[in-house]
């Protein structure tokens, strides 16, 4: 029910984008369905047409499906290293994303063997995760604590980069660098969509057969082993799921912040910490808050945008402390 | 079912903490292991439960290796009931008798009504109903170990290992913990630190010293005070009957005792009241 809820949100979301709501939903409608009678009879402008299908709706489209994979990526990670504070970017995965990125932005595709920018980011991301579980191997398993400790120093250490490489470039890249940094989905074309698409979908089908055994691996290690569930081996096949969703979200999106983090622990407070309830409202939870932001991340100010994760950061942030001030808070671990 | 541990060698950082232990639980029967800090009790469990891999030697259950079962199959065999597990995430009772289920299913899917009633006949026998939809990080510790005993209940396996179960007890709760453990007719495998429980609800203890296994036995002829004094270096006296037996420690008279100074002097009267 309060999946339908929110899925009632998120399509409203799409739909207040347009020029009247109800245009909007025709439109969307009409390249989905042949043979609608508006979109022959004049009723619509091409401009309309055109600032509806090809530019907002992929928007709101990306928006959605990053929020959705980073938050879903977020509650992985936090379960994966057993810890609260852990967000997609734990295992440096964003820095690394930054570090390709700015490569591209400050040296030019060219020099990078004409290595788009997405694809380096994408390029950077995997392998700032790969170190860090290379770093946190030890005889055959994945100690969380190092894995947070890797990441932490790999993460510090490729932020270094990014920031040396910004600082010593030219004013027009640092506003690049910076709006890569912060996170947009202003770029967004449907055939940027695809690779979101793919990763959230492997990602929503992984987790779901999971279910259970992340459970049981919320309760220590030894506790899963003791139930049957492999911990190390489990631990290992997380790791590589959402790092692989993180890397594709932040290679198109850059790095928005604050859903990963905050977003499953909304869930965790709103329907507790059993996966097979708490991963649904997380998924569609992080999807509807980034379309809203996006929402907002361009209306607000409008002619100038907001970058995402400015706005994410803004709205967010005092919304989860009332949220865990609140109380009922004790559901996500937060009573002590 | 039969468990069996043959010549069972634990390493844990590069040293050997369980040494060629070897011993066999009859099925039904309910058996303590017992011995002091460090001598090897829950490492040797560990390596039944696979959170551990035996340097040398082999658990078995029902003459299978364990390390040959598939995890779900160990768990269906075996369940622990642990000690505290972490609350960063925090599960409500119900949700974490629930997790004793997990080896019953495929990952993904539903609670069954199944599920259902052996949870609910789990919470029941381990008193912890009343506690159902409270979350596990605001329980004591005694609690807390009831529900662990629900969720190793819910397992529904054959075998039951307990590893220091009585720890946060009270001392009703205790009894309370053996005697429904006993009562289920499963083959129970309890590191106990309390040898008046060990002697009072085991059919057979083992005594660990320094990873090897020193005496085993029914607990009367097991708990000689020469045993007693040489494994955990207390003295003993045994009082009550020779079927029910309760023992009394008090710690060893070591040379130290003799050579304390001799009784302070106390300063002359006059001195206090000047």
């Amino acid at each position: 029910m309060l999946a339908l809820g929110l899925l009632v949100v998120v399509s409203g979301a799409v739909g207040s984008v347009a020029v009247t709501t109800t245009q909007a939903a025709q439109i969307v409608i009409g390249h989905l369905v042949p043979g609608m009678p508006w979109m022959s009879d004049g009723s619509l402008t091409p401009l309309q047409d055109q600032a509806v299908w090809q530019f907002r709706l992929p928007r709101a489209l990306l928006a959605g499906l990053a929020g959705a994979g980073l938050a879903l990526a977020g509650a992985l990670m936090q379960v994966t290293v057993r810890n609260p504070l852990a967000e997609p970017y734990i295992l440096g995965v964003s820095s690394g994303a930054s570090v390709g990125a700015v490569l591209v932005i400050v040296f030019g595709s060219a020099a990078l063997g004409g290595l788009s920018l997405n694809l380096a980011a994408f390029a950077g991301a995997l392998g700032a995760c790969l170190c860090v579980a290379a770093l946190a191997r030890k005889d055959g398993a994945l100690s969380p604590t190092r894995m947070i400790l890797a990441g932490v120093a790999l993460g510090t250490l490729f932020s270094a980069i990014t920031s040396y490489l910004t600082i010593s470039t030219s004013a027009q890249n640092v506003v690049s660098v910076l709006f890569f940094l912060l996170g947009s989905v202003s770029a967004a074309t449907m055939s940027s969509l695809t690779g979101p698409v793919l990763a959230l979908a492997a990602a929503v089908v992984v987790a779901a057969l999971l279910a259970r055994s992340l459970n049981a691996l919320m309760t220590g290690d030894e506790s899963a082993v003791s139930l049957g569930v492999d911990a190390t081996r489990l631990r290992g096949l997380l790791l590589v799921v959402a790092s692989l969703l993180t890397g594709t979200v932040v290679s198109v999106a850059g790095g928005i912040g604050f859903v990963g983090l905050v977003v499953p622990h909304v869930a965790r407070i709103v329907v507790g910490a059993d996966h097979r309830r708490m991963l649904p409202v997380t998924v569609l939870g992080g999807a509807a808050f980034l379309m809203g932001a996006d929402l907002l991340a361009r209306t607000v100010a409008s002619p100038t945008e907001i970058p995402l994760g400015i706005l994410t950061a803004f709205v967010g942030a005092p919304f989860f402390l009332w949220l865990m001030r609140r109380g009922g808070a004790e559901r996500a671990g937060f009573g002590r | 079912m039969r468990v069996e541990f043959d010549a069972v060698t634990v390493a844990l950082g590069g040293r050997d903490v369980v040494r060629q232990a070897s011993l066999v639980v009859e099925p039904g029967t309910v058996v303590g292991l017992v011995g002091p800090n460090g001598s090897g009790k829950s490492s040797l469990l560990r390596a039944l439960y696979r959170a551990v891999r035996p340097r040398r030697g082999a658990c078995r259950i029902d003459g299978r290796d364990v390390r040959d079962l598939s995890g779900r199959q160990a768990a269906r065999a075996v369940a622990v009931m642990l000690q505290d597990p972490p609350t960063d995430f925090d599960l409500s009772v119900e949700e974490t008798v629930m997790l004793g289920r997990v080896p019953h299913h495929a990952s993904f899917g539903r609670d069954t009504t199944e599920d259902v009633e052996v949870v609910a006949d789990a919470m029941r026998r381990a008193e912890v109903t009343d506690l159902a939809d409270r979350m596990v990080a605001t329980l004591s510790g005694g609690q807390r170990q009831r529900v662990m005993l629900a969720r190793a209940l819910a397992q529904q396996s054959s075998v039951m290992v307990l590893d220091e179960p009585s720890n946060h007890l009270d001392i009703s709760h205790q009894h309370e913990l053996l005697s429904t453990v006993r009562g289920l007719g499963r083959t129970v495998i309890a590191a106990l630190h309390d040898l008046n429980l060990a002697a009072q609800y085991c059919d057979r203890v083992v005594v660990l010293d320094g990873g090897r296994v020193v005496a085993a036995g029914p607990p009367r002829q097991v708990f000689t005070p020469e045993l007693i004094r040489s494994t955990f270096r207390v003295d003993v006296r045994v009082l009550g009957g020779h079927d029910d037996p309760v023992f009394a420690f008090r710690r060893l008279d070591t040379a130290d005792d003799l050579t304390l100074a001799p009784p302070i002097d106390l300063p002359a009267e006059s001195s206090i009241s000047s």
